[in-house]
C-alpha cells in the first residue's frame, strides 16, 4: 500500500518544487550580464577573526610584520573554526578590535596593502584527488573555506559525514534565489572547470555516488552551458528548478530536486544528502590543487543606489566605504544590506568590511527606500500561511510571540524549524515584523533550554 | 555622499506592497455596485439607511479610540465596511435611529470590546444586526416593496420614526420571497431573484452585482474564493437534493441560492478574514458548515432566513476548525 509519506513524495516529484513560497521582484538583469572583474586593493584592509559560524581564528602574526598575499594570518581554533589568510601583500598595521556587521567589535587585523608589490599568491601543499577523504576535509579547513552562500558555516564540518550515516547524493546549490544577487550565476558561467574539480573533491570527501546541480530557471544559460561542459567521467546532472523564493534554501532544494522532505529538526544527511553552494564548490576546486587559502570572493555590488553595478572579485576585508567610493553612489544612500534584501543584514556603519560570507552588497538611495510602514493588527488574511515554505502558521506564531508564549510556539507550532527566509513578513499586508518576532523567540527558547541543561547538570 | 546616517531595519527589506488599508478599501469598492443598486431599488430610504449605519460605525470607532486615548483607527477603512454591510442587511424602510444604534453596537460590541480590528470573534456587522433583531423584531421583519414610484422624492414614514416610538408603516408591506415561501408556500422566480427584482433587505436583493464584487476581490486575492464557493455549493447541493426527494415541500436549489441574504452573506460576510479559518481545508469546512446551517434554519427552523445565525455560529467555531486543520508542517 502506498503510505502517506510516499504519496507526498510522488506529488512533490510531479510538482518539481516545494510548497508555497513567494515571488519577489528579481532585479537580476541589472548585473547578470556583467562578467566578474577583479576589484582594487583598498589601502587598508580590516579582517575580523570571526568570519565564520563557530569559533574565531587565532592570530599568529604581530604588528609591523610583513605578510605575503595568501600567507596564514590566523589559524583555526579547533574543529568549528577555519584559518584566515592574507588577502593582500602588505604590513600588519595593528591588531585591534574591528567593527562587524552585528554591531559588536571583535578582534581583528588591520592590514596596509603594499600597492607596489606584484601581489603574487603563495602556494601551500597541494591536495590531489588521490588524497583520502580525511585529507581533503583537512585541506578544505586549511584553505579557510566556509559556506559562501551567506551562512559562512565551516565547509569541512558540513561535509563531514557523521558516524552511522552515509551520503548518497551530493546536491550542488546554484539556485541563488535572493533578489539582486548574481554571483553564483557568474561563477557558473565563468568557472565551469573549478566547479567540476570542486565536485570531484567533494564527492570524494563525502563518498557520494552522484551529484546534482540545482539551478533556478532564470539562469537557463548557465544550466545549458554547464550541461554542455560536464566531463564524461563525472556523474553530475544539471537540474533546472522553478523560480520561487526560497528555492535556494537547503531543505526546499532537496524537496524540489529529490522529492523528499528533511525531517523536522533534522539535517540533509538524514535523507542521505549533502548540500553545498556552487561558489563554495568552485572555490574548493580552485584552491585545493594549489594548497592555497581563500583570500577573495565574488560579490555582487548592486541596488538602485549604485552607479557602477557589477560582480566583482573583492579581497576579503575590503571596507564597504572603499567599495562604495570606487563604484560610486547615486545621491544620498539610505540603506545598505550585506547579502540579498530578503535575508541580508542592514549595515549601520560603512567602516565594516566584507567577509567570507558576503555574497552581495545592495544599496538603496533615499528615493527608493521603503519608508517605515505603520504596523496594523493581524487580520488573519492567511497570506503568510500560504507563503511559508515549511507550512508553518506565522499568523498564529506572531500572535503567540506577542503574548510571549515562547514554549508553546516551540512545542506546538514548530517555531524552531523556521529558517527566517522572510516570506511571511514579505507578504504581510499589516507589516507585522514576523521574522523578527521569530528570531527573538527562537533565541529565548534556546537560552531557556541552555539554562535548563545547566540546572540539570 | 557616504557620511549620512544609514537606516537600519531587520530583514526582509522588501515588502509585497499590499497593505491592510488597501484590502479594506477594495472591499468597499466591491460593495459599491450593490449599494448603488439598493439606492436605485429602494430610493432615499436605502440611501439614508446605509448612510446612517456607516456614519454610526465610523463615528463610534473614532470616539471609542479617542476615549481610550489611542490613535483613531478609522483610517484603516474597516469600520466603513461594517457600516455598509450592516445597512445592506436591514429592511429598506427600517427606522434610522434603530439603524444608527445598530451601527454603534456593531462596532462597540462586535469589534471594540474584543480589541479592535483583527481581534473580533464574530463579524461585527452581524453582531449589530443580531442585537437589532432581538430588540426590534417587528421593524426588522417589515419590508417595503421595491421600485415604488416616489422612492426618490418621498421617504417611507417609518424611516423618520422618533427614538423609542413605535414606527408607523405606510402601506401593506411586501413579504420577502423567503417569508412568502415559508409562510405561504409561494416560490419566487430565480431569475427575478438574481436580478434584484424582488423585495428584501436593502443591499441583498441583487445577487449578480454582489457576485461581481466578489469576483473582483477574489481576482485580486483579497477574498478567499473557497468560502463563497463552499457556502453556495453546499446550499445548492443540499436543497437540490431535498427538492429531488419532494418538490412539493422543498424549493429548488436556485431559489435557495438567489433568495434572501445568501449571496451577500456568502461573498462579503462569511469571508470576513478575521472571523474565518486560516487554512484552505479549514475554510472549506467552515463554508460547508455555513451552507448546511442556512438550509437547516430556512427549511426546518422557525425563521424564514438563516444566513446571519449560520455565519455567527460558524464564526464561533472557526478557531476550533483552525486548530484541527493546521497544515502538515514540512518534515513532520
Amino acid at each position: 500500500m502506498l503510505g502517506l509519506k510516499s504519496t507526498i513524495e510522488v506529488f512533490s516529484r510531479l510538482r518539481n518544487t516545494f510548497k508555497h513560497g513567494v515571488h519577489p521582484p528579481e532585479h537580476k538583469d541589472e548585473t547578470n550580464g556583467l562578467a566578474i572583474r577583479q576589484f582594487y586593493f583598498a589601502p587598508v584592509i580590516t579582517l575580523p577573526t570571526s568570519q565564520n559560524l563557530g569559533k574565531p581564528s587565532k592570530i599568529i602574526v604581530r604588528e609591523g610584520q610583513e605578510v605575503v598575499r595568501g600567507q596564514l594570518l590566523a589559524q583555526a581554533d579547533g574543529m568549528m573554526s577555519v584559518p584566515l589568510h592574507a588577502p593582500v601583500t602588505g604590513v600588519v598595521l595593528k591588531i585591534a578590535n574591528v567593527p562587524t556587521i552585528s554591531g559588536k567589535m571583535t578582534s581583528g587585523i588591520f592590514l596596509e596593502s603594499l600597492t607596489a608589490s606584484g601581489q603574487e599568491v603563495i602556494e601551500g601543499t597541494p591536495i590531489s584527488l588521490e588524497s583520502s577523504p580525511e585529507e581533503i576535509l583537512q585541506g578544505i579547513q586549511n584553505a579557510g573555506i566556509v559556506g559562501l552562500g551567506g551562512a559562512a558555516f565551516p565547509t569541512h564540518v558540513k561535509l563531514k559525514i557523521p558516524e552511522g550515516k552515509h551520503c548518497q547524493t551530493l546536491l550542488i546549490n546554484g539556485v541563488e534565489c535572493e533578489p539582486f544577487l548574481t554571483t553564483d550565476h557568474r561563477v557558473m558561467l565563468e568557472q565551469p572547470e573549478d566547479i567540476f574539480m570542486g565536485v570531484r573533491y567533494v564527492m570524494k570527501a563525502t563518498g557520494a555516488q552522484k551529484a546534482i546541480l540545482g539551478i533556478e530557471a532564470n539562469k537557463q544559460d548557465a544550466a545549458d552551458f554547464l550541461k554542455s561542459r560536464i566531463p564524461d567521467d563525472l556523474p553530475l546532472e544539471v537540474r533546472v528548478v522553478p523560480v520561487k523564493y526560497p528555492q535556494g534554501a537547503e531543505k526546499m532544494l532537496i524537496t524540489s530536486v529529490l522529492g523528499v522532505e528533511v525531517p523536522s529538526g533534522g539535517l540533509p544527511i538524514d535523507v542521505n544528502v549533502v548540500v553545498i553552494n556552487v561558489a563554495t564548490t568552485a572555490e574548493i576546486g580552485r584552491l585545493l590543487p594549489h594548497g592555497r587559502g581563500i583570500q577573495e570572493r565574488v560579490i555582487t555590488i548592486t541596488g538602485p543606489g549604485v552607479k557602477k553595478k557589477g560582480n566583482y572579485l573583492i579581497p576579503i576585508g575590503t571596507p564597504l566605504r572603499y567599495i562604495l567610493e570606487e563604484v560610486g553612489v547615486e545621491g544620498t544612500i539610505k540603506e545598505v544590506y550585506m547579502g540579498g534584501p530578503m535575508m541580508g543584514v542592514a549595515v549601520s556603519n560603512l567602516d565594516i568590511s566584507v567577509t567570507k560570507g558576503t555574497s552581495g552588497v545592495v544599496v538603496f538611495s533615499e528615493k527608493q527606500v521603503s519608508t517605515d510602514q505603520p504596523e496594523y493588527p493581524c487580520i488573519k488574511c492567511a497570506a503568510c500561511v500560504d507563503a511559508c515554505p515549511l507550512s508553518l502558521n506565522p499568523s498564529k506564531l506572531g500572535i503567540l510571540a506577542k503574548n510571549e508564549a515562547y514554549d508553546l510556539m516551540a512545542n506546538e507550532y514548530h517555531l524552531m524549524d523556521c529558517f527566517e527566509c522572510g516570506s511571511c513578513s514579505y507578504v504581510c499586508p499589516s507589516h507585522i515584523p514576523l521574522v523578527q518576532y521569530f528570531r527573538i523567540s527562537k533565541s529565548i527558547v534556546r537560552k531557556r533550554a541552555a539554562k535548563k541543561q545547566l540546572t540539570n547538570a | 555622499m557616504l557620511n549620512k546616517t544609514l537606516h537600519i531595519s531587520t530583514s526582509p527589506h522588501l515588502t509585497k506592497g499590499l497593505t491592510t488599508t488597501q484590502i479594506m478599501q477594495n472591499v468597499v469598492y466591491a460593495l459599491l455596485p450593490a449599494v448603488g443598486y439598493a439606492v436605485y431599488a429602494f430610493g432615499l430610504d436605502a440611501f439614508l439607511l446605509i448612510s446612517s449605519t456607516t456614519m454610526a460605525a465610523v463615528l463610534t470607532e473614532h470616539m471609542l479610540c479617542k476615549w481610550s486615548h489611542k490613535d483613531s483607527t478609522v483610517g484603516d477603512w474597516s469600520a466603513v465596511i461594517t457600516g455598509l454591510l450592516l445597512g445592506m442587511t436591514l429592511p429598506p424602510s427600517f427606522p434610522l435611529w434603530m439603524a444608527f444604534l445598530g451601527g454603534v453596537i456593531a462596532i462597540a460590541l462586535g469589534k471594540y470590546v474584543f480589541g479592535g480590528l483583527g481581534n473580533n470573534s464574530f463579524n461585527p456587522a452581524l453582531v449589530g444586526r443580531a442585537v437589532l433583531q432581538a430588540a426590534f423584531p417587528v421593524a426588522i421583519t417589515t419590508w417595503s416593496t421595491s421600485f415604488i414610484p416616489h422612492r426618490f422624492t418621498e421617504l417611507s414614514s417609518s424611516v423618520l420614526a422618533l427614538p423609542f416610538m413605535k414606527p408607523t408603516y405606510d402601506a401593506v408591506s411586501g413579504a420577502t420571497p423567503l417569508s412568502a415561501f415559508k409562510f405561504d408556500g409561494v416560490v419566487a422566480d430565480s431569475l427575478d431573484l438574481a436580478m434584484g427584482m424582488e423585495s428584501g433587505s436593502a443591499g441583498e436583493t441583487n445577487a449578480l452585482l454582489i457576485l461581481l464584487g466578489g469576483i473582483y476581490l477574489a481576482s485580486r486575492k483579497m477574498l478567499n474564493w473557497r468560502i463563497p464557493v463552499a457556502v453556495i455549493g453546499t446550499v445548492y447541493v443540499f436543497s437540490a437534493t431535498l427538492h429531488l426527494i419532494n418538490p412539493e415541500v422543498y424549493p429548488s436549489g436556485s431559489f435557495m441560492v438567489f433568495s434572501g441574504g445568501l449571496m451577500l452573506g456568502a461573498v462579503f460576510m462569511a469571508t470576513d478574514m478575521v472571523a474565518s479559518p486560516l487554512t484552505s481545508l479549514g475554510v472549506v469546512i467552515y463554508g460547508i458548515l455555513i451552507g448546511s446551517l442556512i438550509v437547516v434554519i430556512r427549511i426546518w427552523g422557525g425563521l424564514p432566513e438563516g444566513v446571519m445565525y449560520a455565519i455567527l455560529l460558524a464564526n464561533a467555531v472557526s478557531p476550533h476548525i483552525d486548530k484541527f486543520t493546521q497544515n502538515r508542517v514540512y518534515g513532520t
